[in-house]
């Protein structure tokens, strides 16, 4: 059985960003970039499944700027068998990318698409459920816990007030919510052997793919920023503000 | 053309996060129409025809709607798309599960979680985990968006729709609900709270965070929290976190008991209107967005605070 899984590169989630002085975008300048952390979850699940005999192949997919290929190593590294970069430098919004990922899942017949649920930049959470959409295909997303079993995989998921656990018939796409797992660090051994692992390179247009954005950013801004407000003394000074200043009690 | 918002309910009546999504619905402007889709679920569709705002009820009854499947939804919002310009539903967990399956099928884009609405097609969204703000426009005929509760008042009742029957799709049979394990709380819920008692890593375990807050959350009518770190740390269930990965909450008055103040776990409580600060560390982050910040030992401040209370 193959694994897809789709991996996008984004600044790195301990990165305070700033917003360009034309405000039109997010200064990407010098920024480090890293993978998006919720699709290395989706990796190391894949890598898992794969260690326990479920899988036999194991596909990462980025789409982006060629410095994805970074991405794609890390990922192999981690335990991915192979890499496919959609190379391009154009704005790539959700839709596309799904649209993109149907066409590697039309020529590469995974039996499971694995996405992280959102990506830490755009916080968009859209890609799988479209993937799954396009292909027609069942969907679990938010997974916090995947077994996989035959023809079938059954998934905890993680819903507002608790837990669901769904069965869909494969193939199928889940996404990995923060607790399916902890990503293992790549050693050293297996970043120099990711380096020797095939990376393959298409573009959309060989897809046959409109990656077209569809949404245009009018502008950016940071939020208002709230200002720290006061120290009080104790318990007694706190409850009197609450009651006769915020008014909130 | 109309404005469709995709109801979520228990099959009796509708929740919260509708209500805040059917007043985004009343800033884009026109017509709003409400789809209920469940079985057995004339009462939940009696509750959204009162609605305030709503002209009318789309109410689909049919068994394979009983669990919500994202699949089965999907396909029938898209059946139904037709003579709307724009379909809504809240970015809870459910919404954020069957909208983008929705704008896949149609070949639109999904606008997700807007926390404004400048015109019919310009929404203001969070993007960085609300460390910026995006206006983004979208030029698709039918625009998809998913709607922050948070940003949006409450729609109150009033309102007297009629309500009108669809014919239930095909079920897809692509999604086996196995079962659900909700948690039970006599508390208000996260989202809903007014008020909210949270607690972080300085609890020091879960027996402390229940001993501790729960009376406090139960003399205020508030609902428990807790950061990432608190529930990383296994002192109750990830249900309760609040932040970035957790739940977006905007109380009238958030209360951070031992939590230093991540940037995740601002993200998901910086819009709260009055937010105070139980830390003992003064140079902690939270302290500069807390309204009331009180440095010292929670331990001691915890068991005044409920003598204050009284």
């Amino acid at each position: 059985m193959k694994i897809l899984v789709a991996v996008k590169r984004v600044v790195d989630y301990n990165v305070k960003v700033r917003v360009k002085p034309d405000a039109s975008d997010v200064d990407l300048a010098n920024v480090k970039m890293s993978m998006n952390p919720f699709d290395e979850i989706a990796i190391e699940e894949a890598v898992r499944l794969k260690e326990a005999g479920i899988a036999t192949e194991v596909i990462a997919v980025s789409a982006g700027v060629a410095n994805c290929q970074e991405t794609l190593r890390t990922a192999m590294a981690i335990g991915a068998d192979r890499g496919i970069l959609i190379q391009t430098d154009v704005e790539l919004q959700p839709l596309a990318v799904a649209k993109l990922l149907k066409a590697v899942c039309e020529k590469e017949q995974p039996q499971i698409v694995l996405c992280g649920k959102q990506a830490i930049d755009d916080d968009a959470n859209q890609t799988g459920q479209m993937l799954a959409g396009l292909m027609n295909w069942p969907q679990a997303t938010f997974a916090s816990k995947i077994v996989v079993a035959g023809q079938l995989a059954t998934v905890t998921r993680e819903i507002d007030g608790g837990l669901e656990t769904v069965e869909v018939p494969l193939p199928a796409v889940l996404t990995a919510d923060l607790r399916l797992n902890e990503p293992r660090y790549a050693t050293l051994p297996n970043i120099m052997k990711a380096k020797r692992k095939p990376l393959e390179t298409t573009h959309p247009a060989t897809l046959g793919v409109d990656v077209a954005p569809r949404l245009k950013t009018l502008k950016v801004a940071e939020p208002p920023k709230r200002t720290a407000g006061i120290k009080v003394a104790d318990a007694a000074d706190l409850v009197m503000k609450l009651k006769t200043e915020a008014k909130v009690i | 053309m109309a404005i469709l918002v995709i109801a979520e309910h228990d099959h009796t009546s509708i929740k919260a996060a509708t209500r805040n999504a059917v007043t985004a619905a009343t800033k884009i402007g026109g017509e709003i129409h409400l789809l209920v889709a469940g079985s057995a679920c004339a009462a939940a569709a009696d509750a959204a025809a009162g609605l305030a705002g709503v002209s009318k009820v789309l109410l689909a009854d049919a068994p394979h709607y009983a669990d919500q499947s994202p699949e089965n939804l999907a396909a029938l919002v898209v059946a139904n798309a037709a003579s709307h310009s724009h379909l809504l539903a809240a970015a809870t967990t459910c919404g954020k599960n069957f909208m983008p399956r929705v704008a896949a099928l149609l070949d639109v884009a999904q606008i997700s979680e807007i926390i404004g609405v400048e015109s019919t097609d310009t929404f203001v969204r969070p993007i960085y985990a609300g460390n910026v703000v995006a206006t983004v426009q979208s030029a698709d005929p039918v625009k998809v968006i998913t709607v922050r509760a948070t940003a949006f008042e409450a729609a109150g009742d009033g309102g007297s729709a009629h309500i009108e029957k669809l014919s239930a799709g095909p079920d897809l049979a692509q999604n086996k609900l196995v079962g659900r394990e909700l948690s039970k709380s006599e508390r208000p819920e996260l989202t809903a709270a007014k008020v909210i008692v949270s607690g972080g890593r300085g609890m020091g375990n879960g027996e402390n965070f229940h001993r501790l807050l729960e009376p406090l959350a139960d003399r205020l009518g508030a609902a428990l929290g807790a950061s990432r770190a608190a529930v990383d740390a296994g002192y109750v269930s990830n249900d309760y976190q609040v932040g970035q990965t957790g739940k977006i909450v905007a109380p009238q008055l958030y209360i951070a008991v031992g939590i230093s103040g991540a940037i995740q776990h601002l993200a998901g409580m910086k819009d709260s209107k009055v937010i105070v600060a139980i830390n003992k560390d003064a140079e902690a982050p939270i302290f500069q967005v807390a309204d009331y910040g009180l440095v010292g030992d929670l331990f001691e401040v915890l068991p005044a605070l409920q003598v204050e209370l009284g």
